[in-house]
């Protein structure tokens, strides 16, 4: 078996023509594309105020300013938990729909999907269909395709400038940065990212198209894992395709009797985006878009068979049918236990986030004391604790806050005295949109039962003086004892 | 699911040649992107090490045409540090001490600026937590000061030290040692350590103490004030109250007495320090703002 010829370094692209198809599927797939690139194009534009001194962008990613906005949902750095949760319910909601149906993130959301099906059709209508573009990628470099695939390279760009365009003002107020760049004076990586955006949209939507899949992309190799017998997929029913051969028109052949219903018309092989034959069974390059479906139901129609000899089905339900028994129903396919654990797992994160952004406090601080000391001997023999409060004012103007302490004992309460750094009183003002490090001193008299005891247990209390929010942390008083 | 087997591929693939048991190796050609990218790669590594230090030689790495250098690129961040800084520090050592507290831009920048310089020259005597070190070295979270705790006084000590030999201007003072200079007995020192005791609320032996008060009348009250909370324009401690530099046990005291102490402080600032007027300034502040700030 082995080859004495050379063997070539590289191996070519195949390149794939697909042929223009129309069906519910195809239609289902436009909607998709207009759902999805509408929202990723319209997002950034739209408003949501949030008050004075606010971005009122309702979708925007504020890196300089370390700040997440989502429409009424504000994420700070340090609460980069939900990000780090809706990425981890992005992951297990893949794995749900990969295991329940299969590839469909590929075949209808995924952006390379997505925009590859964009400049598909911008390919079809400058170039005409299959046939055309096969005659004019055979032909050589007349004006005629030289004028046709600058047409086409054009459109492909400026769709590709719109596509890394429109990422950009998700981390910028839009209709400041669309200005800063028209007239030059955004910053050079605004420039830059949409430079990078649009080489590759261009590059992988209008050239490498299927290779991404193919080579670039880990999900076909992980998706394996994630189907079983019971996945809902395309598959080709070849108890019923098979043998397969030409229709003889008109008349009943001999042996008509012993021919499948496939007609071997090559439609499911010519509309695919892969360029493979669905009849083959299940292949690595299938990211199940259902064209050959829409396909092979015009020509089933056409001949008079019933639809469905490609189609959605358990691949269990296809050796079913062979042994003449009924299919299972859809839902017993759906709801199975792996699914069920991928759903659990994912509404439990969702319900987790959810509850955590209802609790999310109105007030964020923390207090820490200070430890190196623990403890400093004031000239009268008091005991005096400091501790170091982060603050934060997510309110976007300056605000005043008060600081007060308690205890579970009111002895406790009423022997310690509060006092600020640098403040006269017991009230700070942080400043808009600031984190404020405040020392607190907590002084016990000598010889009181905080001043000797080794700890007392007491609660920093900060009240937002305008809004009258109260919150406490718990923390201790640390005496000379122990 | 099938029956069939897996339908050949379109082509005849190579093998290596390679068989183990039966199975054999193909022998698939990459992808032409993916050789092209290689490709890039390896132009992109050759014009690099011609461009960049990259080949290491004995004293050194070849210099690269563009004569890149990560140490410069650090002195260059330095210097683009300090002149963004330059505004700030010229503001700080132009504003008086006593106003700087007032100014929110300041007192942040000394809190930061302080801090650094005093955890690269302060912490080795005063610690980490500038909570002081025993045998001399004191705590400046408390509100017990030697030589006074309001910013001036901590900036002048800060600039001039205290008792060393390299500024003229240096905070000097310096207890005798009666013990070994024999100008107390030994039994004048009891009595004084107890008197010291008695008069910053220790348990004592009362009849000692109030013969230690005439001792300590005479020899240490032209220092620490008759009363004994001592003089802050010398240096001489409060004895009355609860903090200790070396110790209030008896023997620390009998110790202190018997020998003196002679704590000594480097000069920061000033003609002869090590330290600029805004880093002397910004440390000044930061001590300041730790809890014992007057």
């Amino acid at each position: 078996m082995s080859s004495t010829e050379p063997s070539q370094l590289y191996a070519a692209r195949e390149p794939i023509f697909p042929r223009r198809v129309s069906g519910r599927f195809r239609n289902l797939k436009w909607i998709i594309l207009a759902i999805t690139l509408g929202i990723y194009y319209i997002l950034p534009w739209a408003r949501w105020d949030r008050g004075p001194g606010m971005p009122d962008q309702a979708v925007l990613l504020d890196l300089g300013g370390r700040r997440f906005f989502f429409f009424s949902i504000e994420i700070w750095p340090h609460e980069f938990y939900f990000v780090a949760g809706l990425l981890i319910m992005a992951g297990l909601g893949l794995f749900l729909f990969t295991s329940a149906l299969g590839r469909v993130w590929c075949g209808y959301t995924c952006p390379q999907t997505v925009w590859t099906d964009l400049f598909m059709l911008v390919e079809r209508w400058v170039e005409g269909d299959r046939n055309n573009r096969l005659r004019l990628w055979r032909q050589g470099w007349t004006l005629q395709k030289i004028r046709l695939r600058l047409v086409k390279w054009t459109l492909w760009l400026l769709i590709a400038l719109g596509t890394g365009g429109a990422w950009v003002f998700y981390f910028a107020d839009a209709p400041t940065l669309l200005k800063d760049l028209l007239t030059g004076q955004a910053l050079p990586v605004a420039y830059i990212t949409v430079a990078v955006l649009t080489a590759t949209t261009f590059a992988f939507a209008g050239f490498a198209r299927e290779q991404i899949c193919v080579y670039a992309c880990p999900w076909p190799r992980i998706q394996a894992a994630m189907m079983d017998e019971d996945t809902i997929t395309i598959a080709y029913r070849e108890w019923r395709g098979e043998p397969r051969g030409k229709l003889l028109k008109g008349e009943q052949s001999p042996d008509a009797t012993h021919q499948g219903d496939c007609i071997d018309c090559m439609a499911c092989v010519n509309v695919c985006p892969m360029g493979i034959d669905i009849r083959d069974g299940q292949q690595l390059e299938c990211i199940t878009c259902a064209l050959c479906i829409d396909a092979c139901d015009e020509v089933m129609d056409k001949i008079g068979k019933p639809r469905g000899l490609i189609d959605y089905m358990a691949l269990k339900d296809e050796a079913a049918e062979r042994a003449g028994a009924h299919p299972t129903q859809i839902w017993r396919h759906v709801f199975r236990p792996r699914t069920m654990v991928y759903f659990t797992l994912w509404a439990g994160i969702g319900v987790a986030l959810i509850a955590a952004l209802l609790l999310r406090s109105p007030i964020d601080f923390n207090i820490s004391p200070v430890r190196n000391p623990i403890y400093v001997t004031l000239s009268d023999g008091a005991i005096r604790n400091t501790y170091e409060m982060r603050l934060r004012n997510k309110q976007g103007e300056a605000a005043p806050f008060r600081i007060s302490l308690t205890s579970d004992d009111p002895a406790v309460a009423g022997g310690l005295t509060l006092t600020l750094e640098g403040q006269i009183g017991d009230t700070v003002e942080v400043p808009a949109d600031e984190t404020l490090t405040q020392r607190i001193y907590v002084v016990a008299p000598a010889g009181s039962p905080m001043a000797t005891a080794a700890r007392t247990d007491i609660s920093i209390w900060v009240e937002d003086m305008a809004t009258s929010d109260k919150v406490s942390a718990e923390t201790i008083f640390n005496g000379k004892g122990g | 699911m099938s029956k069939k087997p897996v339908k050949s591929p379109k082509k005849e693939v190579q093998t290596t040649g390679h068989s183990w048991d039966g199975i054999e190796e193909y022998n698939n050609p990459l992808p032409r992107w993916w050789l092209w990218t290689f490709y890039i790669c390896v132009i992109w590594g050759v014009g690099y090490s011609v461009l960049y230090p990259a080949w290491p030689l004995i004293n050194g790495a070849t210099p690269g045409l563009l004569g890149h250098s990560t140490r410069a690129d650090v002195a260059a961040d330095i210097a683009r540090f300090e002149a963004a800084n330059a505004p700030i520090v010229e503001k700080l050592v132009s504003t008086e001490l006593t106003e700087i507290a007032n100014d929110p831009e300041l007192i942040n920048y000394t809190r930061n600026a302080g801090a650094a310089v005093f955890r690269t020259w302060c912490v080795q005597c005063h610690g980490s937590g500038a909570a002081g070190n025993p045998g001399g070295y004191p705590n400046l979270l408390d509100n017990d000061w030697l030589w006074g705790g309001d910013v001036e006084t901590i900036h002048t000590t800060i600039t001039h030290g205290i008792r060393n030999t390299d500024d003229p201007d240096a905070r000097y003072s310096a207890m005798p040692a009666f013990g070994r200079d024999e100008l107390l007995e030994p039994a004048q020192i009891a009595q004084v350590v107890q008197h010291v005791r008695a008069i910053s609320g220790q348990e004592h032996d009362a009849a000692l103490a109030a013969d230690g008060a005439v001792v300590f009348e005479e020899n240490c009250a032209s220092c620490h004030m008759e009363d004994g909370t001592g003089d802050r324009t010398q240096g001489a401690p409060n004895l009355t109250d609860a903090i200790w530099l070396y110790g209030g046990d008896v023997a620390t005291l009998t110790e202190t007495v018997t020998n003196a102490r002679f704590g000594v402080m480097p000069n920061w600032g000033g003609e002869f320090g090590r330290l600029t007027e805004a880093e002397v300034r910004a440390v000044a502040l930061y001590v300041h703002s730790l809890g014992g700030g007057e």
